[in-house]
């Protein structure tokens, strides 16, 4: 959009026009790879493995096996969510206090362009029976655990994934905040905890839900290290999808899955957003 | 206080050295004869060498960069649109409605993702290969720029524009002196979480690929079958010290013109 | 404001030089020309050297695709958009595309060396008249064991591993058919069992082998065995011939209940443009000097009955990967069961992998 075909559009008095610039691309995108995508996989759920026209498939998903399956996703992703926040919070509060802190923040998101696979290889590496992690314990006395295949190192891992989309929007928000706000906490008499507590975090909630959001959604459909660093003792909702889309081939009964995981996505989204 | 900064920076380092953790070992085993990712055997620079030599894999380097690139930027611009879309409109539904559509893609499973876009594709009748590719990881990477310039956008206060608007501004330099400077940090984000989705992304693409056309990712785990070879390791290496190389050398130079801006604007 | 547009207009301009060094790349390698075939294989399924020996035979220049799994492959070849001349499914997937109408016939005139294939690998059940395809490479499910690991004890039956000394120690492929076929197979029912009795009997049995079970792979497996991960694993004979070259410990054996017989073939999906070229490349493949390099090279036991000849004695004469039929009496090829059963297969083995928790 030019300089002189927007400033001939806000003379109109029709401000709006200028607004529908922005949402035209947008909708087009949502239309076409949002909606059409969204409509396809609903029409598919209404098709059993042979084609027919049939509500089974969401019969099939109220049965202890998926039900077990959802909660089990929901609890995972909600442990996730918790620790990437526990520790991408600190991490962005002091990341902002640095000298180079833009420099370090960078420096923090290098890691996720190492292709995923690779890095979890390593992973495997690093907690196998032989590996660094076993080894560090059995220097300091513990002795030789079992790390992979458990719910540890799949959370670990998972966590470690999600890091970076946690500390970025949470850096973003402490970025913004108004230093003289924290100065005038301090100066009425607020500890450095209170401050923190009733100054500093309510102003980038904005920042939490949006890494939140970023991390607790992707993780409700993990699937490659469900196998890999969790050797499928861990099944989510993702992993179902997997196996109905590639190996069983029954693309209804996967649609379905992902039709639940959809809504679920809507309540989340509703649930961080309402309290503005 | 000084001893709560020694405590900050050594959780920052903490936190640091997890994050490399795997990175190192990556590069450790790039250097190792033995050929397996345990085991090392002994010191060699056979990898390196059979990656240099390899012109197939620098094409697809060449192929995954260019997607990410473009990609990153061209969704950053689209996402930024949205995210003024959704904060112009008034409506709650109207907004939670879009938000809801906006994050469908986070939440579908990659799979879903590649299944539904090349059947899209083959609806529309575009040949799969590199624009095929490229419009996916445009559209994957959407949703991740709107959640992360929104938050600024939303805590920018309203009377900022109205002040703007106030003192004579329209509505092009109320975007472009007041809200686009304002949400930049939030934009820089988006970007990168977009190159980040595109340079990681495997299952969409697969689906979408096609006519010899291959990114990265796609390549390692077809490669995966037998075994990674030591030589993506060494490829990784060295992309990796490329990308350090590149991102330390940038921000020194935009800090040093930054500050030369900076005193001539002081000395005015 | 200024930072931004420079910024966006870098990186514009980076990938622009990017997009032109790779076009020009692709030029000097000749992907570009007419004159191609796409070979759409497994990831590192072929010796490079023979592309390259195939190219310069015939001028043809052989653009290499590769696929992680049969079912992704033929979602790529049903849904068209992109031309793949040669493919090699496993041979479940050769009569499902079959069915589906995915495969061109091959021009048996075009393809002499055929005649060198052993007989035994000729007119299965998959395809009668191998009218669509021919064996690229073969083999059985069985288990690998670590010698070292299990101090002596000898494993030589399906029903060894349900041993409650194995605690932890078994990792299995992440496959319905092999792992449920593994429950069959000790209760001597057929892999291709479709009584559902049978197979929830299968399934209990397997629930009961959940404590010994570590964890469900995929390709890792190979690592995590010949890096003493757990001492026991349940692997395909390709697999299993790569790890023990990796680690002197360990051993292969088909277990004596009987087990899988599986095939790779050859195939000309209906996505091919150089019909012509896709049979001179099968034919090229089925020269026994070629079979027998591609087998040295990627390990797996060739069909060839003229390659063995070409091949190291130490190969060809290990009774592991390259068997006498008579002294396993149960080897059976994968059925096409149809949609239902497979999906009843998978969610059984859904089910057991629920079991753990």
């Amino acid at each position: 959009m030019s300089c002189a075909s927007a400033r001939m559009m806000v003379r109109d008095p029709m401000k709006n026009s200028v607004r529908n610039v922005y949402l035209f691309p947008y909708v087009i995108w949502i239309g076409l790879f949002v909606v059409a995508p969204i409509l396809l996989i609903l029409y598919y759920s209404f098709f059993d493995i042979d084609g027919n026209w049939t509500l089974a498939n969401y019969k099939t998903f109220f049965t202890p096996i998926y039900l077990k399956m959802a909660a089990s996703s929901v609890w995972y992703a909600f442990l996730i969510t918790f620790f990437s926040l526990l520790v991408a919070y600190p991490t962005a509060y002091w990341l902002t206090k640095t000298k180079h802190k833009q420099l370090w923040l960078l420096l923090m998101i290098l890691p996720t362009w190492v292709n995923l696979l690779l890095k979890v290889y390593a992973f495997l590496g690093i907690f196998g029976t032989y590996g660094l992690a076993n080894a560090i314990l059995e220097t300091i006395g513990i002795g030789t655990k079992q790390i992979l295949f458990t719910d540890f190192s799949f959370v670990f891992v998972s966590v470690y994934i999600f890091i970076p989309f946690m500390i970025l929007p949470i850096f973003n928000s402490l970025e913004e905040l108004n230093p003289s706000l924290i100065d005038a906490a301090r100066d009425l008499g607020a500890s450095a905890w209170t401050t923190f507590r009733r100054v500093v975090f309510p102003l980038t909630l904005d920042g939490v839900k949006a890494g939140c959001q970023a991390v607790f959604i992707p993780s409700l459909s993990l699937f490659m290290i469900t196998r890999l660093i969790a050797g499928n003792r861990v099944i989510t909702l993702g992993t179902a999808i997997e196996q109905h889309f590639l190996v069983t081939q029954n693309w209804g009964m996967g649609s379905t899955i992902a039709v639940f995981l959809i809504i679920a996505m809507a309540i989340v989204v509703i649930a961080t957003g309402n309290r503005k | 206080m000084r001893g709560n900064k020694k405590w900050a920076n050594a959780y920052l380092v903490f936190v640091f050295l997890i994050l490399y953790t795997p990175i190192i070992y990556l590069i450790y085993y790039s250097f190792n004869s033995g050929g397996t990712m345990h085991d090392f055997e002994g010191f060699t620079l056979e990898w390196y060498k059979e990656v240099i030599g390899d012109t197939r894999l620098w094409i697809i380097v060449l192929n995954t960069l260019t997607i990410a690139l473009l990609a990153a930027a061209i969704s950053t611009i689209l996402g930024v649109m949205g995210a003024l879309a959704i904060y112009y409109v008034k409506k709650r539904q109207m907004k939670q409605l879009l938000l809801t559509l906006n994050n469908v893609l986070i939440v579908s499973p990659d799979v879903i993702i590649g299944a539904s876009f090349l059947i899209l594709f083959t609806i529309i009748g575009i040949q799969l290969g590199f624009t095929s590719v490229l419009l996916s990881h445009i559209a994957f990477s959407v949703p991740i720029v709107v959640l992360m310039v929104l938050p600024k956008l939303q805590e920018m206060s309203p009377t900022l524009i109205d002040a703007a608007r106030d003192l004579g501004a329209n509505q092009w330099d109320v975007l472009t002196k007041v809200i686009l400077p304002f949400i930049t940090p939030g934009i820089f984000a988006g970007f990168f979480m977009a190159l980040t989705y595109s340079l990681d992304d495997f299952a969409v693409t697969f689906f979408v690929t096609g006519n010899g056309f291959s990114t990265l990712s796609v390549e390692i785990y077809s490669r995966a079958r037998q075994g990674i070879s030591l030589s993506i390791n060494a490829l990784s290496t060295l992309l990796f010290l490329f990308t350090v190389v590149l991102v330390i050398g940038y921000y020194f130079i935009s800090q040093k013109s930054s500050t030369l801006y900076g005193m001539r604007g002081r000395r005015k | 404001m200024r930072k931004l547009i420079s910024f966006f207009a870098a990186v514009f301009f980076a990938s622009f030089v990017l997009l032109y060094v790779s076009v020009q790349l692709n030029k000097t390698e000749g992907y570009a020309g007419e004159n191609t075939l796409t070979v759409y294989n497994w990831g590192d399924y072929i010796d490079p050297a023979l592309i390259k020996k195939f190219e310069k035979q015939t001028g043809i220049k052989v653009i290499y695709q590769t696929f992680d799994s049969n079912e992704a492959m033929m979602a790529k070849i049903a849904q068209g958009g992109t031309t793949f001349d040669v493919a090699v499914p496993s041979e479940y997937a050769v009569s499902k595309m079959k069915e589906d109408g995915l495969l061109i016939p091959l021009d048996h005139s075009k393809l002499p060396n055929l005649k060198y294939i052993n007989p035994r690998f000729l007119n299965l059940s998959f395809d009668p008249g191998n009218k669509y395809s021919v064996p690229y490479f073969w083999g059985t499910v069985g288990i690998v064991y670590n010698r070292e690991m299990l101090g002596g004890k000898k494993i030589t039956s399906w029903n060894d591993l349900w041993d409650k000394d194995l605690r932890n120690q078994i990792l299995l492929v992440d496959g319905a058919r092999e792992v449920i076929g593994m429950g069959l197979n000790s209760l001597h029912y057929s892999l291709n069992d479709t009584n559902k009795k049978h197979l929830q009997e299968a399934k209990e049995k397997l629930d009961r082998l959940t404590p010994n079970v570590k964890a469900i792979v995929g390709d890792e497996i190979k690592m995590l065995l010949a890096n003493e991960e757990a001492a026991i694993g349940v692997v395909w004979s390709g697999d299993a011939a790569e790890i023990i070259a990796e680690n002197d410990n360990l051993d292969y054996v088909v277990p004596k209940e009987g087990s899988n017989l599986w095939f790779d073939n050859m195939v000309i999906p209906k996505t091919a443009k150089n019909i012509e070229g896709a049979h001179r490349f099968i034919n090229f493949m089925l020269d026994p000097k070629n079979a027998a390099q591609n087998a040295e090279y990627v390990g797996y036991s060739t069909p060839n009955e003229k390659a063995l000849d070409y091949l190291p004695k130490e190969i060809t004469e290990d009774k592991r990967f390259y068997p006498d039929f008579e002294s396993i009496g149960n080897l059976e090829v994968y059925e096409n069961l149809g949609k239902r059963m497979l999906a009843y297969y998978n969610e059984l083995f859904l089910q057991f992998k629920m079991h753990r928790k």
